[in-house]
């Protein structure tokens, strides 16, 4: 069944939240709100030991190999979909990516997007990857497994480079997965989440990891991530007799397009105000902007996709791949603003769901 | 107080400041609600089932807007929350219906 798109981007708009400096703006209650919160940074500063956030060696190279998708979800943070043709990786940048990894101990590549598949250089990168050991996370936002015949194969691709799948189910039920993704895409996603258990993804005992990333659709915070993984576990087996891993509770981030759907809906003031309220100093520790280096489809690198988004670089001279330099990033403070709430509210939110 | 009005939302997150008036009893209050809704033989998913579906008959609008956001949080499906309502709804008709007989009884009694 074909999508029916939600809309266009951000940027297809022409709209003014594209601008990611007016987005910082509003989060600093500069614009559109009045409302002023806590300083993120001076929050984390009074409650925690970390005056300054630095990061640990990292662990994950998270690629956004570029904006194009196929689908134009509300709350998307990357304003990614169809009409975002120009920014997507080029060879010689993963290349310069492949040289990072073989000069540095980082073992894990997440590659995101966009949705990652529609690269052109996609499954040469994956096979690259493999070759040197090196352990492929894609985040897959299922739909484009049946979006066109040419991925149709890409389960078994999977299967032969172990690639740890983490797919988007915003939720069980039709309704709630359609209006935050387009009409059609829970159909397309059960049909997918199906091709990837008949392989052997999410099965137990194969090996082949497949996890579910939930994120509420609306104005509202995830509950606990084990209640919510039962849950899903219990209906998804029920009612489609599929089968996964583990569930990732992640909080929709003020940033985007998600931004945008707050400030129209109203919500925008109750919502940072719950993410405000439900700070939790213990996360910190734990950010993944600690672990993980971030890199644009244009080279550039961040403390993470969020912040890439809102075009905050890395603070070192370090900034782009071509001027790759771990001891320089090693040394960095990690760039904080507002939006960081979303990361630190409750049990802790990153790509990896709960931090605590 | 420029607001005239009897229900103000954002009156919700005030609920706390009870205890300004009380505070030993207050408390207390507050201990024993966190405690009623831990897991117990009851999971707080069904608890808070219970509460949204008491919210409507005890027609509580805070309660309906907390309880509602709780449930949404929780992952619980609409169709689970329109249910609590009716089964709320039932009751409530039921036990409205069931007086009838009283009705039936006293008509009969002094009918010819
Ligand atoms: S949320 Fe994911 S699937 Fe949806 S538009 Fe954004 S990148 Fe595409
Ligand atoms: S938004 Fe990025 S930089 Fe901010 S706390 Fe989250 S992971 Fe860290």
């Amino acid at each position: 069944m074909a999508i029916k798109q939600k809309g266009k981007s951000l940027q297809a708009r022409d709209a003014q939240l594209a601008d990611t400096f007016f987005q910082l703006k509003v989060l600093n209650g500069k614009e559109i709100s009045d409302q002023k919160y806590p300083p993120f940074a001076e929050q984390v500063g009074s409650t925690t030991d970390h005056t300054v956030l630095r990061p640990i060696y990292p662990e994950i190279f998270q690629i956004n190999i570029g904006k194009l998708c196929n689908q134009t979800c509300a709350h998307c943070h990357v304003d990614a979909g169809p009409d975002r043709k120009e920014e997507n990786m080029d060879r010689a940048t993963l290349v310069r990516c492949l040289e990072i990894l073989d000069q540095t101990q980082i073992k894990t590549v997440d590659i995101t997007g966009g949705a990652p598949e529609m690269n052109a250089h996609f499954r040469w990168f994956v096979e690259e990857c493999s070759k040197r050991d090196i352990t492929v996370m894609n985040r897959c936002n299922l739909t484009i497994l049946r979006a066109n015949k040419k991925y149709h194969d890409l389960p078994q691709f999977f299967k032969e480079h172990g690639v740890h799948i983490i797919s988007s189910l915003p939720y069980f039920s039709k309704k709630r997965t359609d209006s935050q993704r387009g009409d059609g895409v829970f159909e397309d996603s059960i049909a997918a989440l199906k091709a990837l258990n008949e392989v052997g993804y999410g099965v137990e005992g194969s090996g082949l990891l497949l996890d579910l990333v939930y994120n509420p659709a609306g104005a509202f915070l995830p509950g606990d991530q084990a209640d919510l993984e039962s849950e899903f576990k219990r209906q998804l087996a029920e009612r489609f007799d599929i089968t996964f891993n583990s569930l990732f509770a992640i909080t929709n981030m003020p940033i985007s397009r998600f931004l945008e759907y707050l400030i129209s809906s109203g919500n925008y003031e109750d919502y940072m105000t719950e993410l405000v309220n439900a700070y939790n100093p213990s996360t910190v520790d734990g950010l993944m902007c600690r672990n993980t280096l971030s890199v644009s489809w244009d080279g550039y690198i961040y403390d993470c996709d969020f912040n890439q988004m809102l075009d905050l670089k890395v603070s070192a001279a370090s900034q782009h791949i071509d001027d790759f330099d771990i001891e320089a990033l090693m040394q960095r403070s990690i760039v904080l603003n507002q939006h960081c709430y979303g990361c630190t509210a409750g049990a802790g939110s990153s790509c990896g769901g709960e931090t605590v | 107080m420029s607001n005239k009005s009897y229900f103000n939302p954002d009156d919700l997150k005030k609920f706390g400041n009870i205890t300004e008036f009380q505070e030993e009893l207050g408390k207390k209050f507050f201990d024993y609600y966190a405690a009623v809704f831990e897991d117990g033989a009851l999971t707080k998913r069904e608890k808070s089932l219970i509460a949204i579906a008491v919210a409507h008959t005890v027609q509580c609008p805070y309660c309906i807007d907390a309880y509602s956001h709780d449930l949404l949080q929780k992952g619980v499906d609409e169709e689970s929350m329109m249910e609590a309502v009716h089964v709320a709804a039932a009751i409530k008709s039921g036990a409205t219906l069931v007086n009838s007989v009283q009705m039936m009884n006293h008509v009969k009694n002094v009918s010819m």
